[in-house]
Formats: C-alpha cells, structure tokens, sequence
C-alpha cells in the first residue's frame, strides 16, 4: 500500500501544475498586471510610472511565460509564472497584493472554516443517514413516497434561500441568535449554530435521497431476507446490516470531501460572516488578488488529492477484500 | 431498540440544552458583540463589504481606509466639523502654513507677479503633538530603541502589537513630517501619490530616481537622502518647496499622505521576520491622533482605542447657520474626544448589516458601506410626501442625518464620437435633446429613493462656485418655473433632434434610426434601470443599446477613448471648484495625456483650457468666481455630460448617538461622536427579546412527523406474516 500512496503522490505533481497553469493563464486572461496595479493604486491620479512601481515591487514586471530577454534557462525561468509558482511547491504562498503574508492568514482563517465545516459534515451525514434509513424502512409505502417528493422539493430549493430565509426567521424574527459574525471570545456556539442549521438543512434533500438509492439497493439483498428470516429487528437489519454494506458508495462521496473542510463555504461564510477560507476566496476574487486566489486554489487541489487518496484508503477499512496496489 | 435510541437522543438534547442555556442568560440571545472592556465607552460601527486594503499613510487612497487613518493619523490641516463651506484649519501644526514665493533664483518675489517660480510652505508642528504609546518608541537602559532585532527568530514572540511589553512615545517632530514626505517619493512604496506630487514638490522625482538605485536589504533611513523642496529648519519647523503657485496645495496638507511617521517606527516595523506575521505600517499605523489601533483582524473587526497622549482638543463653540439651533453645539467646549473605543466589524452582506442595526447592535447604520444604496432602499419609503423613513425606523427614534457629497456621479458623452461629439450647433442640440430626455429627477427617485440631486453644473453643494437657485440652472435643459426647475418638454427636446439633423430620431440623410451606445460597469447598472432608460430615450425615438464590461474592461474603452457615452463619479479630494472643473481639462484628457487622465469625455475647448489655468492659480475672489461662472457656462453650453446628480450621503443613526453631522471632505470626525450608553442598553434590551414558541412549535412539529412513524413501525413489529 505505500507504493501505493507513493505513487499517487507523485501523480499529483503533474496534476499541479497543470492546475497552476490553467489558473495562471485564466486569471491573466481577463486581467492583466496593468489591470491589477490600477485596481490597487484607486481610481485617481493613476501615473503609467505608479503602475511600473507598483508592478515593480510586486513583482509583475517580468514576461509572463517566456523572457526572450533572458539567456538560456532564464527564458523561462525569470518570468512571472515561474516565480510565483514554484515556490507554491514549497508552500510558500508569498503575501497578497496588499501586502499580508498568505501563508499566516490562511492559518489564521482555516480554523473558523473548520468550526463551521466540521459540525456541518457530521451532522448532515448523521441526519441523512438516519432519515435516509427510516424512509428506506417504509419503503414502497406512502410515507416513501411522501419523503422522496418533500426531498426533490428540498433539493430543488436555492441554497441562498435556506440561508436568507434562515436568517430572517431565526435571527431576524424571532431574535434567537445573531443573524452573523463570529468571536472566540466567549460563546462561540452561538454564531455556529445558524450556519449549521442551514448547512444541514439544506443538504438533507439531496443527501437523503442519495442514501435512500444505495440503501435501497442493499436493503433487496440476500443476507438482508437471511437477517429478516433470523428475527432481526428493522432496526438491528438498517444499522448493522445494511448501513456497514453501503459504505463503500458511501466512502467515495463522503471521504474525498473531509480535506476540503479547511476550505470552508464561500456562501455560508460570506453571508454569515464567518472570517474562513471561504470568504477569504470570495473577497480575494472580488478584489482581483491573484496571489491569494491562486494559493487557495493549489491548496485546494492538494486537498482534492488527497481527499481522493484517502477514500482509497478507507475503501481497505471499509471492505477487506480490496487490496490497493 | 427503538426505545433505546429515543431515551438517548432525550438524554442528548437535555444535555446540550443544559449546556447552551446558560450562555443565554447574560443579555439577548442574539447579542452579536462581545462584552467591552468595563469602563470604557465604545462605539459600535460597520467596515465596508471589504476590509481596508492598505492602512499606511503613503499607500492608501480609499475613503474606507481614510475612516481608519484620519482617526489615527493628524495631517498639517484639517477642516471645521461644523461650518459650511467647508473651513481649513490647521491641525497637526501650530498655524496656516506662512507662504512665501521666489523667483527662479530663489529671491523673494511678490505673490501676483508671473515671477513666482517657487511656492515655499513654511509650518510650526505643534508643541503639545506626542504619538501614541508604542513599543517603537521603546528604550532600553541605554537609551537604545528596545525592540530592534537582528535575526528573525529573535522577536518571534510577537504577533500582535499588544504583545509587546514596553511602550514608549516622544512629540512629533518637524523632521516627522518631512520623512513621511520622502516615504511618498520612494519608488518602493508604489505611493499613488507620487506621480501626482511630483509635478509639484520640488525635487521629489529626482530624489524618487535616486533611491531607485539604492539595494533593499533591510530598513533604508530616508533622512540619510536629502530631497531640495524639503527642509527642516529647527526640531518643530519645517518648509515644503513647490513649483510655481498651486493655492490648492493647503488642501492636500489636509489629507492623510501628509501625516507624520517618525523613522524609528518605520525602522521598528522593518525588523527581520515582522513581514511574516503582518507587523507592518500598513496594517498598524502610529500616529498622534485621538484614537489608536489596539485591534486590526482583517478578517473580522478593527478596533480603536483613544490615545492617552492625545492632545488637548475641544468640540467646536460655534458652527454654521442653524447648527446652535438644532442642539449641535450642545457639547461646544468638551474635551475631545467623546467616546473611548470604537469597534468596526466587518460586515459583507445588506441583511445582517441592517437587521443588526435595527436591533440597536450598530450605532450607525455605516461610515463607509459600499452597498448603501440596498441598505438605503429598505429604509425609505414612497409616502405622499415623497421619500420618507420607513415606519419601523420612525418607531425606534432613528434620525437621519443627510449630507450632499462633495460628489458627481455623471454619463459623459465621449466628445471625439462621430455621431456625438464635436463641437457644431448640430451636436450640441443632439446633445442637448438626449439631455432633456433623461429624466433625472424620475431617475433619482427611481432607483436611489430621491437620495440625489440632479446637477446644474459640474460643482457640487458646498464648494465655491455653486450657484442656487434661477441663477444656478442650466438655461440648456431647464426652465425657473413657479420658484423650482423644471425640465424642458418632451417636444423640445424632439425640436432639437430634428434641428440636428435627426427628425423623429432617424438620420434625415439616410432614414437609419439614431442609436446610441452606453458603456456601463456590469455591477453598476440593473435590468430595471436599463429598460427605464430605453423608455426615456424612447419617448424622442432614440434607440439605446449597452455595453456592460467590468471595470478593467470599461477603464480600457476611457483610455483609448473607445466609447460613446460612459458613466463616470469623482469625490472631491478638497473643496475647491479646481478639484471638478479639471475633470473637462484638455490635458486631464487620457487621448492626450496618454494616462488615467480624469477628462474622460476628451472635452477640449481652448477657452476653458486658458481659464482653467487662469483659475487654478488665482486665490478665492471675485475674479476667480467669475472665472469658473463662465467655464460653467462653456461646459453648458456644449453639453459635455448627459446627466449628472450629486449623491447624497445618507446616514442612519439610532437614538443615542449624538453629533451626528456629516463632513463630505474630512473623515477624522469620530472624536465628536457621543454615545447615550444607558439609553443603548435599555433599548438593546427592549428590542431583543427572544420569540420562544417556535422552539416549541418546531419541537410539537417534529414529534408529529416521527409519531405516525413510530406508531407505523411497532405495528410492523407486532404484525403476523400475513399481516
């Protein structure tokens, strides 16, 4: 297994770069070093000599790909790709075009993405699968089908609206918690748990529903008439039978996500004004600072990898018979 | 089994309500702030949808940022709180800056003679001026700054600025401000002044040119490189050097780019590995202000803590017209400033920012908030008296205080268009007729809740040059009609078009239809507004079609001069009608200047060309009045702009903030704000009280969902096989 693991690290290194490149050129694209310095010098009295300085010292005064100037290796190397991207490799994110070293404030910022992340995962898997579960029982009944219509109803219903609509009835209405903002000063429960309400409550439709198909699947299957046929309880067959033999669907959507927690929300941390990575993202985008946009997207395609490795991983937890190799 | 789980998930909910409870008890539940420190007033505000990208004085150039840096920072200048037109007075100095003038050769020279070739700005800083506690001010035994590292590892410990144990501070120096000059003119820095300040101050480009050869290893003690307009003469006196005569140049003092910073805390903040953890100027500013960064979490709030070595200031005795009368003078004479702390949260979206204010969690409704106009549209309604609070914010005693910006914010025709610009009878009259079309007035009270006055001319309220009243109106598109303006008819306007060449908005050449191009920032126009728009244009059979691009795009299409009619604003940086009357330079043209020159619409009349320089040179008078009357008048009279409004700043206030009169040019006015604590507290309160049957509602809901279903299964588990 660990040539497994190491082979699929290195595998990810192309990955990297390529997604470094396609975010590097998008992102230049539609905005050029011109764009980023007249957008971070203001509106007025803009000299073409602020926008050299500015360039100069931030360093995008260089070609971006190739420097035809430069002799040999430097061609390619004393461009601004390079040298904003392989120092990536060393996580060394470098500072935002405003200045703030990335790498402190990414440190900073994951742990509120986490704190609303985590509960939000948990629960939301907990909910899903019980309720997932409990309709799985009343299958082909109304109750079944009563669920499976209020769930395609709930999936079909924007994200924005649980949130908006959350905070105008939790928070704004009936005044039960602050309707955003966040401190670790004191209760921090009670800015979390809006978030995760919301968070939960808008995942149980497509969650739910999810779980009931591989439950479903499951819940037709030899072992489950045998345990039925033993005198198991509903109860003991859903939760000891079939729940361990869906893991592996289970495990694929599930795992590959735990990693991408640091990552945060960008609507749930935007609108509840929770200072994570999610925001962080967000207002890096609206304020066109390359550098931050292009760390969180390296970090979140290393994420994504090893999210996707470690669901291989659990798949050998999950289900001894598969041996990774 | 079941029964197991059911007593578990009991027991779960009891306990994690025992838990929360008691979080509950102190205040409301939904009580967004945490407790201030005991004792200390503070005063809760909003930042902008985004935190302040840049806190040091050179780099800065926002007006959220300025919020921040005029608290902290005591420029040479500042204006009166109250009076209106807006007064200078001086503030980190002594006196008005002593101005005296010589010749190329240096010798003194009278003001009015075409001799002037220097302009030397003399200043006194005042005794009583100290800087805020700060450890780099610090001094060891042997009078050696305390905190000064040679290697990175060495000053690890230090995060934040309160981590640091001693604080010191000294009076501000002569030398302070000269430094903070220099910290402008080096190229490092990237200052977006430099360009700017450059044409003026003397030798401030050569000294920038010098120190681009100088190797950046580390701090670089600017007061080792002399730069000639600046000289300190004594350890509180000091003069600037400009070029030629720019009386505006004392209203530049005024702004934040001036403001002293003593070396050592420049030093201070170049210690190896403070970049790395965000110990930088730009993020703590040190100043000798009434207030003091204590606090600066860009993420989630900045916070501001009066400075104890604040000078002695007091709220002003007298005020502009009418301001005794509506009690602001009542704290005429107490020492500034009000309020101990302040805390600005940041806060991105509309709804939480206005429920929390409503809730009597904000004082203000914002200083700075880059989505007021959705703010503003769930406050005002359309009663039958026009635009008026809405009943809610009448209910909670909310006042308003509005303010008209020192502001423009204008669609420009692109006069080098073929089919708009130029400067014939035929095009002014075209021009004209699309003027009329554009209902200003319908449009403000459209889309900004009448929060805006339809422009005469391109000066705003309160700076010299606007004119009231029949005299102020553009004869162009209005008539004085019973007392008020009043738009030129419809029927005018289709006269003009057909005297332009275009009857009924169709080419009489060819029989096309007239269309017409708008450039506008995607983020910056709706749909709705569009269409209302269309149906303006409409009405003299103009087609109108709109090319929305994002502000890069739009800033793109200005410089190359590829548009044809654009929107555009400016905020004035001083009160003075040289600060809008340059925006229709010829030179301030990007075509001609080959930058972001502010003339978008390329307007170039040599007359106005020749005033404006006449003017801009000229001190307050008769004469220059006479001067801008008439640029006024050519700017009418070809119709360079489509529409124009001066925004109004509009702030809500609960009913325990005092003070509350708006500065459009200067931000340093939290020193005057006064808070009625106990009256927040109750109406906090009072406001705030927890709607508890719908916990008991959704609980009641829940347990009815899972009943039939529990009743369902226990009848499974009791059944037959052949039930």
């Amino acid at each position: 297994m660990f040539a497994y693991i190491v082979r699929r690290l290195l595998y990810a290194i192309p990955i990297l770069i390529g997604v470094n490149l396609l975010t590097f050129t998008l992102f230049f694209v539609v905005n050029s070093p011109d764009d980023m310095a007249a957008s971070q010098l203001g509106d007025k009295y803009v000299t073409p000599e602020a926008i050299a300085n500015w360039k100069q010292k931030n360093g995008y005064d260089k070609p971006l790909f190739l420097n035809s100037q430069a002799a040999g290796v430097g061609q390619v190397t004393d461009t601004i790709f390079f040298d904003k991207s392989v120092r990536l490799f060393a996580f060394d994110f470098g500072r935002s075009e405003s200045g703030r070293d990335i790498t402190t404030d990414v440190a900073t910022r994951m742990w509120p993405s986490l704190a609303v992340a985590l509960p939000t995962f948990l629960v939301g898997i907990g909910v899903n699968i019980c309720v997932a579960l409990m309709v799985v029982m009343f299958r082909g009944t109304r109750l079944d089908r009563g669920a499976v219509f209020v769930f395609v109803a709930l999936m079909s219903i924007s994200y924005l609206f649980y949130i908006i609509g959350g905070q105008f009835l939790v928070a704004k209405t009936w005044r039960l918690v602050p309707i955003s903002g966040f401190h670790t000063e004191g209760q921090v429960w009670k800015f979390l748990v809006l978030p995760v309400l919301v968070g939960v409550v808008a995942g149980i439709g497509a969650g739910a529903r999810w779980y009931r198909t591989l439950f479903l699947e499951e819940a037709n299957q030899d072992y489950v008439r045998t345990a039925r046929a033993k005198g198991c309880s509903e109860l003991s067959i859903l939760f000891r039978h079939i729940l361990p033999n869906a893991l592996i669907p289970i495990l694929t959507g599930v795992v590959v996500l735990i990693p991408s927690l640091f990552m945060g929300s960008l609507l749930i941390e935007s609108f509840f004004g929770i200072p994570g990575l999610g925001s962080y993202m967000l207002d890096a985008i609206n304020s066109q600072d390359f550098a931050i946009v292009r760390s969180m997207v390296f970090i979140g395609s290393i994420l994504y990898i090893v999210g996707l490795l470690l669901t291989d991983i659990s798949y050998t937890w999950a289900d001894p018979r598969v041996r990774l190799s | 089994m079941l029964s197991r789980f059911a007593a578990l998930c009991t027991r779960a909910t009891l306990l994690l309500g025992a838990a929360l409870l008691p979080g509950c008890s102190d205040g409301p539940w939904n009580n967004p702030n945490p407790e201030s420190p005991p004792g200390l007033l503070t005063y809760q505000s909003v930042m902008s949808p985004l935190p302040p990208k840049h806190l040091d004085p050179a780099l800065s150039y926002a007006a959220d940022e300025s919020l921040f840096l005029m608290q902290i920072y005591e420029p040479p200048m500042g204006y009166h709180y109250l009076k209106r037109p807006y007064e200078l007075l001086p503030l980190g100095v002594e006196d008005f800056p002593l101005i005296s003038y010589t010749n190329a050769a240096g010798e003194p020279v009278d003001p009015d003679t075409e001799a002037v070739a220097f302009s030397v700005y003399e200043m006194t800083v005042r005794a009583d001026a100290r800087y805020q506690p700060h450890p780099a001010f610090a001094l060891d035994d042997q009078g050696n700054p305390r905190y000064r590292f040679t290697d990175p590892a060495a000053g690890r410990q230090y995060r934040q600025i309160s981590d640091f144990p001693e604080l010191g501070s000294r009076p501000v120096a002569a030398n302070d401000y000269a430094y903070a000059i220099k910290r402008l003119a080096d190229p490092f820095n990237a200052s977006p002044m430099l360009g700017f300040m450059a044409q003026y101050i003397v030798g401030m480009e050569a000294f920038s040119e010098r120190l681009k050869d100088i190797p950046r290893d580390g701090w670089v003690n600017l007061d080792q490189y002399r730069m000639d307009g600046l000289e300190v003469v004594d350890e509180r006196t000091f003069r600037i050097t400009i070029k030629g005569r720019y009386p505006q140049f004392s209203y530049w003092l005024a702004m934040h780019f001036f403001s002293p910073i003593a070396p050592e805390v420049d030093r201070f903040f170049h210690n190896p590995g403070f970049l790395d953890r965000n110990l930088t100027l730009d993020w703590w500013p040190v100043g000798s202000g009434p207030f003091m960064m204590v606090k600066n979490d860009p993420n989630s709030e900045i916070v501001l803590e009066r400075n104890p070595n604040f000078r002695e200031d007091y709220f002003p005795t007298e005020g502009a017209p009418g301001d005794a009368e509506q009690g602001r003078l009542a704290d005429a004479g107490k020492r500034l400033p009000l309020i101990d702390r302040a805390v600005f949260r940041l806060e991105k979206e509309v709804l939480s920012l206005w429920t929390k204010f409503l809730q009597g969690y904000y004082d203000r409704s914002g200083e700075s908030h880059g989505n007021t106009n959705r703010v503003f549209d769930q406050a005002f309604v359309v009663g039958p008296d026009g635009v008026e609070l809405g009943a809610e914010l009448a209910e909670h005693g909310i006042t308003v205080a509005p303010d008209v910006k020192p502001a423009i914010y204008y669609y420009g025709f692109n006069m080098r268009d073929p089919v708009l610009g130029g400067y014939s009878e035929e095009r002014r009259k075209l021009r004209r007729a699309l003027q009329i079309a554009f209902d200003t007035e319908e449009y403000l009270n459209i889309f900004y809740k009448g929060n805006g006055i339809p422009a005469q001319s391109p000066i705003p309220p309160g700076i010299p040059g606007f004119v009231e009243g029949e005299a102020g109106i553009n004869p162009y598109v209005y008539d004085w009609v019973d007392g008020a303006p009043q738009r030129k008819s419809i029927a005018h306007a289709k006269q003009l078009l057909a005297e332009a060449g275009y009857p009924n908005g169709r080419d009489a050449r060819t029989g096309e239809p007239l269309k017409i191009f708008i450039d506008v920032q995607s983020q910056a126009i709706s749909s709705t507004s569009m269409n209302w728009m269309d149906r303006a244009f409409g009405r003299i059979g103009v087609q109108v079609e709109y090319r929305p691009a994002d502000w890069n795009r739009t800033r793109e299409k200005l410089l190359t001069g590829n548009t044809q009619i654009f929107s555009h604003g400016w905020l004035a940086d001083y009160p003075d009608p040289e600060n809008f009357l340059f925006l229709l330079y010829g030179p301030e043209s990007p075509l001609i200047c080959q930058c972001d020159g502010a003339n978008n619409a390329s307007y170039e009349r040599p007359e106005y060309d020749e005033l404006f320089r006449q003017m801009r040179v000229l001190p307050p008078g008769t004469e220059r009045d006479a001067l801008v009357a008439r640029m006024v008048e050519l700017y009418r009279e070809d119709a360079v702009w489509l529409f124009g409004y001066y925004p109004k700043d509009i702030y809500l206030n609960n009913p325990w903030v005092h003070n509350n009169k708006r500065h459009g040019i200067s931000k340093n006015t939290l020193k005057y704000v006064r808070i009625d604590d106990e009256l927040r507290e109750r109406k906090r309160e009072e406001w705030n009280q927890p709607v508890i049957w719908p916990l008991y509602a959704m609980s009641a809901l829940l347990i009815a969902l899972l009943l039939p279903g529990v009743i369902a299964y226990r009848r499974r588990l009791r059944a037959t096989a052949r039930q």
